[in-house]
């Protein structure tokens, strides 16, 4: 769902399109989308928006449909005041994964650019979110309105109920934890959340009626505490390991209230459909600038978009692409449009054109004349790092300039490889391992709980390469862990390799 | 495929998150308004205005790696001269060379700076101040109204006829319904009468035609009547309930030769403050500016603030004044009334027991609160002054009097708040 891109919109410029030129322009997109790239697709509902409109729906996170909390209204207010005063221009397109997909126009934008978000958003990211695997497994396009309505009215009633306070407490703590509240590993073939929404009264009832034992009060006899000392019974009672820190406060934090269990439980829910969205927006972007290219290319040629139009588009459309080197001012990062669509046309070539280095590299699809299918394969079955190790080329590597600078956190840098013969294989793996979201978020777990002592919550973060987490943010995020959980909860850093505790931090309940 | 205009729906779908994160960030905002008011003047205050928040309650803090330690590759683009080997020094600045996903800083989320609508910046500014006891007196009744002008209507009784509107009304009717104007039938009338005086036989088709003319003139102006009962309007009035509380704040201040450009400046923008704040918060508060030398007179706002006169000192002769104008026009059980004083504390001495006589007697019974700030020049208090001491007596046997000594700009706005909070007894009882 929501995409946003930095291509500028021309706010000056009078408006010079209508909603027949708008279904015009689809018409003649969708030949070309569907027939030639064979792109498959859900429904499209396109909704023009204004300005205002399109800010709304950027700080809450791009959905259509939020439950309120003040971080919502923060973003807002940033991106207004950047957006006012002309130090940032508004995303020009945001895109929903859901079925059917809703795009937004926005009401400013020249012709070129409707169509331009037409093609990105409508059928390139559309195309995306209904292909890939990650989506597919993780998300549900088809309740997930549904569901967020739900989400809304359920929040805004228990705020009338229990008081703005009280589900703000619950909301900030729970958003601090949303980066830990994902299943990385899928468990369950589909998620329906439709049924989710049904079924969550009377699995709540039923919770209540059944037995936790953490609620336990009534001493056990020697024998029985004999046996809850028994480590792995225990974490297999209380079903630990967990990585998904919210889904175990939801079932098992002892002292939480109902309607706080379900707050937890949207949240991680928001949580979870966000997550193919970071693990894959170079390939979605990618796409989406590849389709976009594609199509308005085509347009160019049967003679639907002027010459004028065409060099429009094409400013927009390197603008989009630009990766400043490593050493320019606005460098923030590997651009995901260039190197998306870099990869996309280098995917091209491969099968149309290769070189000898690319028979080696790429032998199954060198030469195979296929790129459709085999882009839309790509698409369909890759994550960001997978696609890299999968098919960046050495060409596409030189092009960049690509080098793998080493920091052992001590001495000075030290350049580790380049784009020669020597470095592609090294530089492959080390882009690939940078766009591994589970390498590059802290792996946290709950391990147990002193069921026997004072119900200490006691989480391990694994320790990779000596790469610790920042103690002033974790303090906090910890603070609000103890306050779900209700009593002290502690936090060991332990590193992989030897298994030693590097670090400890600990937090209590503050409420 | 769908398209779906939504320009239409209703706006502002984000103001209830916008009305959270104040909520949230309220103790913030509030230092950042003060903060604010204290570096511009007061005649500044109220646009929209940019206010920097720097907030820990506005911190979602994430568990994030730390990149102060441990050992990582990062993958670069645009390579220029490097090889493989190639030792870099480690930059010293935090991030510098190692992209900004590594800054120390995560996201520099440390504050930020946003704009507050005037609404909400004057909100914040004056949160809970409230002249004191203002519901105390008496009310007017509920149920008196006043008639206020509001636009036109198309029945009315005849007394509120709007001649002008019914005129043009009529004027445009005429014109588009083409009735002749009178003087065409008198024209055509006279040709006619002058053709059958002639009583000549060649221009027969001619009189037929004209007596024709006159007859279709006729027919059309009785056919279409001057004025239609459509061109009439009337005036419309609607009622309006009369406001339930009024008040009355007097400000008082001194302007003689014995204060400074620099006092009068404090005094100055105390009442600036003052007013903004009694013209935001209530709608139906009347404000009267006496200014006294040796002589008092009452005055508008500008020349209250602008003007300035020398003189000696009587204090006495402002509250006279005071009672004159109450006397006049503010009976006391219609209005509250509310006095503000602002003086350097010079008065001729002979003038002070009246003054203490007069305040006792006359003005504290009828005021619901009397304020009084003392300005002075930055050099500080050195003595305590008649008036000071005279009022201070007047706060010890308990009347409703509240004095307090400004010597800088800064200290305006922290007085101007404790002479108005609604605790003002506890705040008395600190002091």
């Amino acid at each position: 769902m929501n995409h946003t891109s930095p291509l500028r919109p021309d706010k000056d410029r009078e408006k010079d399109w209508d909603f027949d030129s708008l279904r015009r322009s689809y018409d003649a997109i969708s030949d070309i989308a569907l027939k030639e790239l064979k792109l498959d697709i859900y429904p499209n509902q396109i909704e023009v928006i204004t300005f205002e409109q399109m800010l709304d729906a950027y700080s809450s996170i791009g959905m259509p449909l939020m439950y309120q909390h003040w971080s919502f209204g923060k973003n807002f207010a940033r991106d207004e005041l950047l957006y006012r005063h002309g130090l940032r221009n508004l995303a020009y397109e945001i895109v929903i994964n859901s079925n059917p997909c809703i795009a937004y126009l926005m009401e400013e934008n020249s012709m070129m650019m409707q169509t331009l978000v037409i093609a990105h958003a409508a059928f390139g990211h559309n195309h995306f979110f209904k292909n890939n695997n990650l989506f597919k497994q993780w998300t549900d396009a088809d309740g997930i309105l549904d569901y967020l309505e739900f989400a809304k009215t359920y929040i805004s009633r228990c705020e009338s109920r229990y008081g703005e306070d009280a589900v703000e407490r619950v909301l900030d703590a729970a958003h601090a934890l949303m980066a830990q509240a994902v299943n990385r590993y899928p468990r369950r073939k589909s998620l329906n959340l439709r049924e989710e929404e049904k079924r969550a009264r009377e699995r709540l009832e039923e919770q209540e009626r059944s037995y936790n034992e953490l609620w336990r009060s009534v001493p056990a006899t020697g024998a029985r505490s004999a046996q809850s000392h028994n480590i792995a019974e225990r974490r297999n009672l209380l079903g630990l390991p967990e990585e998904n820190i919210l889904y175990f406060l939801e079932k098992k934090a002892p002292l939480l209230k109902t309607w706080e269990r379900e707050i937890l439980r949207i949240v991680r829910h928001v949580a979870q459909y966000f997550y193919p969205q970071k693990q894959t927006k170079m390939m979605n972007e990618g796409c989406a600038t590849f389709v976009h290219y594609y199509v308005m290319n085509r347009l160019h040629d049967t003679g639907f978009l002027t010459d004028g139009a065409m060099f429009e588009f094409l400013q927009s459309h390197t603008g989009a692409v630009f990766q400043p080197d490593f050493d320019h001012p606005g460098y923030s990062g590997i651009n995901p449009y260039a190197l998306g669509f870099g990869m996309a046309e280098d995917i091209q070539r491969v099968c149309m054109n290769p070189t000898d280095e690319d028979r080696a590299w790429l032998p199954e699809i060198a030469g195979c004349k296929d790129w459709v299918n085999v882009l839309k394969d790509g698409w369909a079955n890759h994550r960001d790092e997978s696609f890299v190790r999968q098919f960046m080329t050495p060409a596409l590597m030189r092009k960049m300039k690509f080098f793998d600078l080493h920091d052992d956190g001590r001495s000075d840098l030290t350049v580790k490889a380049i784009h020669n013969e020597r470095g592609y294989r090294t530089v492959r793996t080390n882009l690939a391992d940078q766009f591994d979201v589970v390498q590059n978020e802290p792996e946290i777990e709950v391990v147990d709980v002193d069921l026997d002592g004072d119900r200490r919550l006691i989480l391990q973060h694994r320790v990779y390469s000596g790469i610790l987490v920042k103690e002033s943010d974790t303090a906090q995020v910890l603070r609000h862990l103890a306050n779900l959980w209700g009593y002290e909860v502690t936090l060991a850093e332990v590193s992989a390799e030897s298994e030693a505790v590097l670090k400890k931090h600990s937090a209590r309940p503050t409420g | 495929m769908n398209i779906v205009d939504r320009r239409l729906n209703p706006q502002g779908k984000s103001l209830s998150n916008r009305r959270r994160f104040i909520r949230r960030a309220k103790q913030e905002l509030t230092e950042a308004v003060r903060k604010a008011t204290g570096e511009r003047s007061v005649s500044d205050l109220g646009g929209e205005d940019r206010v920097w928040v720097k907030a820990d309650r506005l911190k979602e803090p994430v568990i994030r790696p730390s990149s102060a330690h441990g050992e990582r590759d990062y993958v670069l683009p645009g390579n220029k001269q490097y090889q493989e080997g190639d030792r870099i020094k480690r930059p010293q600045s935090q991030g510098g060379g190692r992209g900004s996903e590594a800054s120390e800083e995560g996201e520099g989320e440390d504050g930020f700076q946003f704009a507050l609508s005037q609404e909400e910046f004057l909100d914040i500014f004056f949160d809970d101040l409230e002249l004191p006891d203002l519901l105390r007196k008496e009310m007017k009744s509920a149920d008196s109204f006043t008639q206020v002008r509001a636009g036109h209507a198309i029945s009315g009784s005849i007394p509120n006829l709007n001649l002008k509107r019914t005129m043009q009304n009529s004027l445009a009717r005429r014109i588009a319904l083409k009735r002749p104007r009178p003087a065409d039938i008198i024209e055509a009338k006279a040709e006619l009468a002058a053709l059958e005086g002639e009583a000549d036989g060649a221009d027969e088709a001619r009189g037929k035609e004209l007596a024709l003319q006159v007859e279709i003139h006729e027919r059309r102006s009785r056919r279409i009547p001057f004025i239609d009962p459509v061109d009439v309007r009337f005036n419309r009035y609607e009622l309006v309930p009369q406001p339930v509380t009024s008040a009355v704040m007097f400000c008082l201040m001194d302007v003689s030769g014995s204060m400074t450009e620099h006092m009068k400046d404090l005094a100055k923008r105390f009442y600036k403050l003052l007013y903004l704040f009694l013209v935001r918060r209530y709608k139906h508060v009347e404000i009267v500016f006496i200014r006294h030398t040796h002589l008092a007179r009452e005055v508008d706002e500008e020349t209250f603030f602008m003007s300035t006169e020398t003189g000696g000192t009587v204090v006495s002769t402002a509250f006279e004044e005071m009672l004159r104008v109450v006397a006049a026009r503010y009976p006391r059980n219609q209005w509250n009334i509310y006095a503000a004083q602002a003086s350097d504390g010079d008065n001729v001495p002979s003038d002070n027991a009246k003054v203490a006589a007069l305040l006792k007697q006359k003005i504290l019974p009828m005021c619901q609160y009397f304020a009084y700030i003392e300005v002075k020049n930055q050099d500080g208090f050195a003595q305590t002054t008649d008036l000071w001491r005279t009022y201070d007596q007047l706060i010890k046997a308990g009347q409703p009097i509240e004095a307090r000594r400004v010597s800088e700009r800064g200290q305006i706005f922290p007085v101007f708040r404790e002479l108005f909070a609604p605790n003002r007894q506890t705040q008395k009882a600190a002091t």
